[in-house]
């Protein structure tokens, strides 16, 4: 495999022992980091996600988003059409909170970008 | 017509500009103005919805638009001058005069300068550029294009989608298509490696089991009001096309990666010395191009693989920029050329003067493992288990290793070891 933790992106070996998930050996990472996410990929491996939010009377139609932390791995399809059934008020700010346990991960959905409220050039005063 | 005076006028508010224009602050600049052509600052990072920026810069791992916050915060709270939906049209620089002159929301302004920092960015290669003929059906986009419907305005380019460039930006569309729920059906890739980071081939394609064709061509685009199918076919290592294995693939979009242009046709007009490898101006090492006072950073003045090198290069053409304000002339640096010897495709900076510690930024022409990176006139060896075309080389030379330069040039080659 190869790491994703940084751009040198190693190549990555590990070697698995008799029992399922048991890690004998970890060959190929510049750095620890780059273990870490050897062995966890082998095990159980997550990733962040990345997606987009509807935003209701924003400047812009959607909100750019990311998971606090990283999920599991087969779950990222599901976990996108759950973020695109929400919508949310503008003004939203990087950083809020859009979803708070998002299926049951324990993994926040927070935005990442400033979405300011529409400014209608039609309004008559 | 309307005219604003600086001290240094910075030219495009993504990650360079935003770095220079900060830097020129913090380092005592009296009045800095920051023009930018769209309507919101940060350049292309808006909608570079994923994580990876600033983990050398800011020691954090930020989204593209989070990256972006940061940086224009930092403009405001130092008092740098925020000029949006202004579009640049002339730089003139003659008689000592640094001119540029804008079409701004309140009608052509001439922006008066003592240094001018040309951080305007890259454009996309349209399909046009890399020879694909036929009609012109809709669902065909530049990466960037499908990235900005996804990613600021919430919308779907297509369903069945074919990539075309195996490039960075091509790997990250790829994956966020597929994310959204459509069928990407393969990346077709010319060379017979990946254009873009081995990390992202894994964690856009192998992770999502996207196909990855190397060593094919997209020759055809069929179907005449939507997509309907591509023609692909196989080509040798030295890109010749092999007779009888074209084959379509049905889908209908089309995403073109196929690589990144400096934007500097200004620079060009006015002048300014061009380097035909990088497709961007030849600097110095102040980063300044051969208009004095006049300075190119980011992915304008190199296509950078990291935000990092954008941003820090901003600072440098900043810092550079200020010390050639306050000494109003350079005592005279013998320009010396940086010449491109073994497997090397590009290099910047082009001159050094072999007085400054100085960071180079280049690439290779061929992958290659387990080479040296030289510059045999000062001795140096690095070492280096593998280069590739899509892996930009960064390296720092201090003044100490400079002082051993006796000769009127320096040259960077990768030759093997052994």
């Amino acid at each position: 495999m190869i790491c994703i933790v940084c751009p040198l992106g190693c190549e990555l070996e590990v070697e698995t022992g008799r029992e399922p998930k048991q890690i004998v050996r970890i060959k190929g990472s510049r750095c620890f980091k780059g273990k870490e996410y050897a062995a966890r990929e082998v095990t159980d491996p997550r990733r962040v996600l990345m997606a987009v939010a509807k935003v209701r009377d924003g400047h812009l139609p959607v909100v750019s988003v990311k998971t606090d932390r990283p999920i599991p791995k087969q779950m990222l399809r599901e976990a996108v059409k759950a973020i695109s059934k929400i919508e949310i008020d503008a003004p939203v700010k990087a950083g809020d909170i859009v979803i708070e346990n998002l299926l049951g991960t324990g993994a926040r959905v927070v935005a990442t970008n400033n979405v300011g409220k529409a400014i209608s050039i039609l309004t008559v005063k | 017509m309307k005219k604003v005076l600086s001290d240094v006028l910075v030219l495009g508010s993504g990650a360079a500009g935003l770095a220079a224009a900060s830097k020129a602050r913090e380092l005592g600049a009296l009045k800095v103005v920051l023009l930018d052509e769209k309507e919101e600052p940060g350049g292309v990072l808006p909608q570079c919805i994923h994580p990876g920026f600033g983990l050398h810069y800011l020691k954090e791992d930020l989204t593209g638009p989070e990256f972006a916050i940061r940086l224009y915060e930092r403009t405001g709270s130092l008092g740098v001058k925020v000029v949006n939906s202004s579009y640049a049209m002339d730089l003139l620089a003659c008689k000592g005069k640094r001119v540029v002159r804008a079409v701004t929301p309140e009608g052509i302004t001439e922006f008066r300068s003592r240094a001018v920092i040309f951080a305007t960015g890259a454009r996309e290669r349209n399909s046009f550029e890399i020879g694909i003929a036929g009609h012109r059906p809709a669902g065909v986009y530049t990466a960037g294009e499908a990235q900005t419907m996804m990613d600021l305005y919430g919308g779907m380019p297509g369903q069945e989608v074919v990539v075309i460039g195996s490039g960075d930006v091509g790997l990250i569309m790829a994956r966020r298509l597929a994310l959204q729920g459509a069928n990407v059906k393969a990346v077709v890739e010319m060379l017979p490696y990946s254009g873009g980071l081995a990390r992202n081939v894994q964690q856009c394609l192998f992770d999502f089991g996207i196909p990855l064709y190397l060593s094919h061509k997209a020759t055809k685009i069929l179907g005449r009001r939507r997509v309907r199918a591509i023609e692909i076919l196989k080509v040798g290592d030295r890109l010749e096309e092999k007779l009888g294995t074209a084959f379509e693939m049905r889908c209908d979009t089309v995403i073109v990666s196929a690589g990144l242009v400096p934007r500097v046709e200004l620079l060009e007009r006015a002048g300014a010395c061009m380097d035909p490898a990088t497709r961007s101006v030849a600097v110095n090492e102040l980063l300044e191009t051969s208009v004095p006072r006049v300075f190119a950073a980011g992915n304008a003045l190199i296509i950078n693989d990291l935000v990092d090198y954008a941003a820090i290069q901003g600072e440098t053409a900043a810092k550079n920029a200020i010390n050639l304000i306050r000494n109003r002339r350079f005592p005279s640096d013998r320009w010396k050329p940086v010449v491109k010897g073994r497997n090397i495709r590009l290099i910047v900076p082009q001159y050094i003067s072999g007085r400054r510690e100085v960071s180079f930024y280049g690439r290779v022409m061929q992958p290659e493992e387990n080479v040296y990176l030289k510059v045999p006139e000062i001795g140096v060896e690095l070492r280096q288990l593998r280069v590739k075309p899509p892996e930009m080389l960064t390296f720092t030379i201090t003044c100490r290793k400079f002082g051993k330069l006796k000769e009127d040039k320096i040259t960077v080659a990768v030759e093997p070891r052994g």
